[in-house]
């Protein structure tokens, strides 16, 4: 019972000094954010690797959520006579849900867990010692760039994912269930909201870009210099993002639609 | 006044000691070598020195100053006159062999990019990998990638260097062209050497004074030819390689043949 009680304490402080840690780090990024405005060229190196190359696995994924979705919806809207409301259906799943959601987790597995293992593995080889070692902070020069690209990647990708999978759906519902084309869109631009459902999403992707890649960096950062270590703290930083990403998602529809 | 002056170094990881009360003078101008069995935290001190750790007690002065006293951006600063060479080299991965050298002038510098290709070319030419320089760090061999990580420690003309044990698995050619570049970089830049590592003789070879740690304390210090007639039998046994002494080749346990006759540990 008191090797329970003492385990249980160690979990908690340990958890609670990770935690500290991580807003240190956080803070410590945020302050060389300035900085990265005189030197964009870094930024736009890592919006390369962290967004560009999400490019793929985002695009096929938006396209088929889309095509289900169009597909569920229609059969679900048909037997209320209103398959012609398809358009509205999917748009707003996909612009105020789907979207943020689905493109952060694809984020945090294609992305993030490159984020992790790259920095863990600088550190590993002793390249972040090395920096400092030069008078170099690897924090501005190396963790605060792949943030700053995190964050500008994350919105782009998500509105990307929403775009592809309202194609993907008006590709089913039109082409091969035979809405009316015309309804389909014209309905999905009358009910959907610019300020109430796309900012909205664009706010939630933005949060899970923020978080997604600062869960990324921070386990890269920490992650103990072993090659074990690293392949931990890459599938901690898929498991962490997952669970905030649908913890916040909660959390931030409670506070956007959760008083309609 | 030696450049850098430890007075009563402790360093403990959890309840291991690594230092208990350690002094080290490393005059300006020499090559002093820090050598020791693996594990005496020989690379410890030298991210002590640097800044990099904190020890528990005692102080550490680079060039009149206290390391560990220094704000952020004074630390900063002192780094840029301090060059280190790492075991694995560091060199940073994403970036050609040249632009790794050119990586500190760029970072610290406003110079136009043809001083800075100059400069580049001067400080590979002097480890003699001018016509590497287009290559990729993961193209290197070992002593080549210590190689350009020394024209990277150079680059910004630093007071001092730290090598982290730069003769470790190196083939023989090899070592003996760090062993040379070490000596000549030394006199022809009026830098300052440290240089920790446990191969006897390449280091005895260029070190103008050694100090021999272990068990977290000096052991013995002198010159090469002082050491090797130390009347100490740990010494003898550590500049020599004997296999059994004072370090005794068995690690501490009951006897061989009490362990024979107990036969039912494992049964």
């Amino acid at each position: 019972m008191i090797n329970l009680i003492r385990s249980l304490g160690r979990w908690g402080l340990g958890t609670f000094e990770r935690l500290g840690r991580g807003h240190l780090f956080l803070l410590h990024i945020l302050a060389g954010i300035p900085g990265l405005f005189l030197r964009f060229s870094l930024v736009i190196q890592q919006v390369y690797s962290v967004g560009v190359l999400s490019l793929l696995i985002i695009l096929i994924s938006g396209l088929f959520v889309g095509m289900v979705l169009g597909l569920q919806g229609y059969n679900t809207l048909v037997d209320f006579g209103a398959e012609e409301s398809l358009g509205v259906l999917v748009s707003l799943s996909l612009v105020r849900e789907l979207g943020p959601v689905v493109s952060a987790l694809l984020f945090a597995g294609r992305a993030g867990s490159a984020l992790t293992a790259e920095i863990g593995l600088m550190k590993s080889t002793e390249q972040l010692s090395g920096m400092e070692m030069m008078a170099v902070d690897p924090i501005r020069r190396v963790i605060a760039p792949r943030f700053m690209a995190g964050l500008i990647s994350m919105p782009l990708l998500a509105a990307i994912f929403s775009a592809v999978g309202i194609i993907g759906a008006f590709l089913v519902g039109h082409g091969l269930l035979g809405v009316d084309d015309g309804a389909f869109w014209s309905q999905m631009q009358a009910k959907t909201d610019f300020y109430d459902d796309i900012m909205n999403g664009v706010i939630k992707s933005v949060v899970f870009g923020f978080v997604v890649t600062w869960i990324a960096l921070f386990e890269g950062h920490d992650a103990i210099p072993t090659s074990e270590g690293v392949g931990r703290a890459t599938t901690r930083t898929v498991v962490h993002s997952a669970f905030a990403i649908l913890g916040l998602d909660f959390v931030l529809t409670a506070l956007m639609f959760g008083d309609e | 006044m030696p450049l850098i002056k430890i007075r009563d170094l402790h360093f403990y990881r959890g309840n291991r000691a690594i230092f208990e009360g350690v002094n080290i003078d490393i005059e300006r101008g020499k090559v002093t070598a820090i050598m020791g069995p693996s594990g005496t935290g020989k690379t410890t001190l030298l991210k002590l020195i640097g800044g990099q750790l904190r020890p528990d007690k005692g102080t550490i002065e680079v060039d009149g100053q206290n390391v560990h006293k220094l704000s952020r951006s004074d630390l900063y600063e002192l780094r840029k006159r301090m060059g280190m060479l790492f075991q694995s080299g560091a060199l940073l991965t994403d970036l050609t062999v040249y632009d790794n050298v050119a990586f500190p002038l760029r970072e610290h510098t406003n110079l136009p990019e043809s001083m800075i290709r100059d400069l580049v070319l001067m400080k590979l030419q002097a480890v003699g990998l001018r016509n590497a320089r287009n290559l990729q760090p993961a193209e290197l061999s070992g002593g080549m990638a210590r190689r350009v990580a020394l024209a990277r420690a150079v680059a910004l003309e630093p007071m001092m260097i730290m090598y982290d044990e730069p003769f470790t698995g190196q083939d023989p050619i090899s070592m003996g062209t760090l062993v040379n570049l070490i000596h000549r970089m030394n006199d022809a830049m009026g830098l300052t050497s440290i240089v920790v590592s446990h191969d006897v003789a390449e280091t005895a070879e260029i070190a103008d004074y050694i100090y021999l740690l272990s068990g977290g304390k000096i052991i013995e210090h002198g010159s090469p030819v002082q050491l090797r007639r130390s009347g100490s039998q740990w010494v003898q046994q550590f500049m020599q390689g004997l296999p059994d002494g004072p370090v005794p080749f068995h690690y501490a346990g009951p006897d061989f043949d009490e362990d024979l006759l107990k036969p039912e540990e494992y049964a």
